[in-house]
């Protein structure tokens, strides 16, 4: 127990590093998900082949790869980074990105075929029929699933912390070996901070999902 | 994909689309063409960087990855599976004390990286690395596959447990019999796309020193150098995406399948959506 007060400067230094890693790369992922989303529903067949490519290859790659990829293998193709929390953001970005779009895309689908009907049919273009009406609705249906992937991203930060990133876990790392006879408490430290992101982001869902479910 | 969010496309729209096709294709390709030049210009494409890919030893080496990490998935799923069917039933059960405090452990391990159980198990009780990967996955996948079959069992209709009662049936009983089945059928795709988690999950087994895949081509690039990072991870992720991919598609044939069935079916989230083609 003692081990994580005389830490706690660390524990907050990695919990900051954590929440803005996850809170950087979401943004990303966001942005990038969505233009994958609309991408994929678009009537131009090489933007929907693209999307479709990438989304299928990242979601069945490891994680880990993909930071092996950013960290490793970047640099050596010339892509330097002066710090290593910049390979962690493209990775899980790039990672997150791919389960938005799907998400998003689920979303869209989900909105009845009518909406878009009476939007066509009053005269409006795909791009005013996509902004004004189905994303309006799909974002409402895909909020829920769009949190529990952003919790996935926190959870998936702490892979960062195997490459060179001080943020929670790899402090916990540094901590656990430095400490050996109170390894239990450092960790369990590192947990209750984990879940201090986790817990109340997974309550945030359960209330959105009650409070801006459409009845149909 | 969707044909009701633009007009079939007349001869004028068809060759907007066309030309926007062709700028796509040509963006694309460029944005590609850029990508392998400088991967040329580092001399990833010249034959001899493949050449390790002929010695046999690699491929035993490969081998014995791929095996490691099928080994730690395919013993963590069989133990996860059923520990999340009874942390399910616990979770549901009609006594407070035994649904409460499960509800808090569901929480708490849903909210938990992997890769920090794995490491917890490590450490503080010890053990080898393997029991460690495993561990971790069956703590956190058991977590998931519960809350996957809650959410099949609360998709049915009231009537099935009530009847089950009603013909006297335990608790437990109707549980079993009536719904457990139906509920574990409809969320089959689900199951099966969170098997491709847990494949996906073993390669964080390289983090606590697991010989799996991508560890053992991690040792691989240190022993060949630097020169042959690129085409060693290539191939280690080619190879999970063929993994993954097959399980992926295994889970659509799984839905489609299960679609056809008349009574259970599978649970889709509200298709009544864009006609998909």
């Amino acid at each position: 127990m003692d081990v994580i007060i005389e830490n706690l400067p660390l524990y907050w230094d990695g919990f900051l590093r954590t929440l803005f890693l996850s809170v950087v790369s979401g943004i990303f992922a966001l942005i990038f998900g969505t233009l994958l989303a609309a991408a994929r529903v678009s009537p131009i067949a090489a933007l929907r082949g693209f999307s479709m490519t990438y989304v299928e290859i990242v979601r069945n790659t490891p994680l880990t790869i993909a930071f092996f990829f950013a960290a490793v293998v970047l640099p050596r193709l010339g892509v330097t980074f002066q710090q290593f929390e910049v390979a962690a953001i493209i990775a899980l970005s790039a990672y997150t990105s791919a389960f938005i779009a799907e998400a998003v895309r689920s979303g869209v689908n989900s909105v009845p075929v009518g909406q878009a009907e009476a939007a066509r049919s009053i005269g409006m273009k795909f791009s005013q029929v996509l902004n004004l009406i189905i994303l309006p609705q799909a974002l409402r249906t895909v909020i829920p699933p769009m949190i529990n992937i952003l919790i996935a991203l926190v959870k998936n930060s702490s892979v960062a912390g195997a490459f060179f990133v001080l943020e929670l876990f790899g402090y916990g790392r540094q901590l656990a070996n430095a400490h050996g006879d109170a390894v239990l408490w450092v960790l369990v430290g590192v947990a209750f901070f984990y879940l201090l992101i986790t817990v109340p982001l997974g309550y945030f869902a359960n209330l959105v999902e009650r409070k801006v479910a459409i009845a149909r | 994909m969707s044909s009701v969010l633009y007009d079939v496309p007349g001869p004028k729209a068809r060759r907007v689309s066309l030309i926007g096709s062709i700028v796509g294709a040509v963006a694309i390709a460029g944005l590609l063409w850029w990508a392998v030049s400088i991967l040329a210009q580092q001399g990833i494409f010249e034959a001899e960087r493949w050449a390790v890919f002929q010695i046999p030893d690699v491929w035993a080496l490969i081998g014995n990855g791929i095996i490691a990490t099928l080994t730690a998935a395919a013993v963590a799923a069989v133990i996860a599976f059923p520990l999340g069917l009874v942390l399910c039933l616990m979770r549901i059960s009609d006594v407070a004390w035994i649904r409460i405090p499960t509800r808090i452990v569901l929480e708490f391990l849903r909210g938990m990286p992997v890769v920090l159980m794995m490491f917890f198990v490590l450490l503080v009780f010890a053990t080898g690395s393997f029991v460690a990967v495993v561990a971790g996955l069956v703590l956190y996948n058991a977590a998931i596959f519960a809350e996957i079959i809650r959410a099949g069992i609360q998709s049915l209709p009231k009537g099935q447990r009530e009847a089950g009662l009603a013909i006297g049936l335990t608790s437990f009983a109707s549980r079993r019999s009536i719904e457990l089945p139906q509920a574990i059928r409809r969320m089959l795709p689900s199951l099966v796309a969170q098997l491709v988690v847990l494949l996906k999950d073993t390669s964080l087994g390289y983090i606590v020193s697991y010989e799996e895949l991508l560890r053992k081509v991690q040792i691989m690039a240190d022993f060949l150098g630097p020169d042959y990072l690129f085409p060693v991870f290539f191939v280690a992720a080619a190879i999970y995406i063929a993994i993954n991919f097959s399980v992926s598609r295994l889970a659509i044939w799984i839905e489609k399948r299960g679609s056809k069935k008349a009574a259970g079916g599978v649970v889709h989230v509200p298709v009544a959506g864009i006609p998909v083609k």
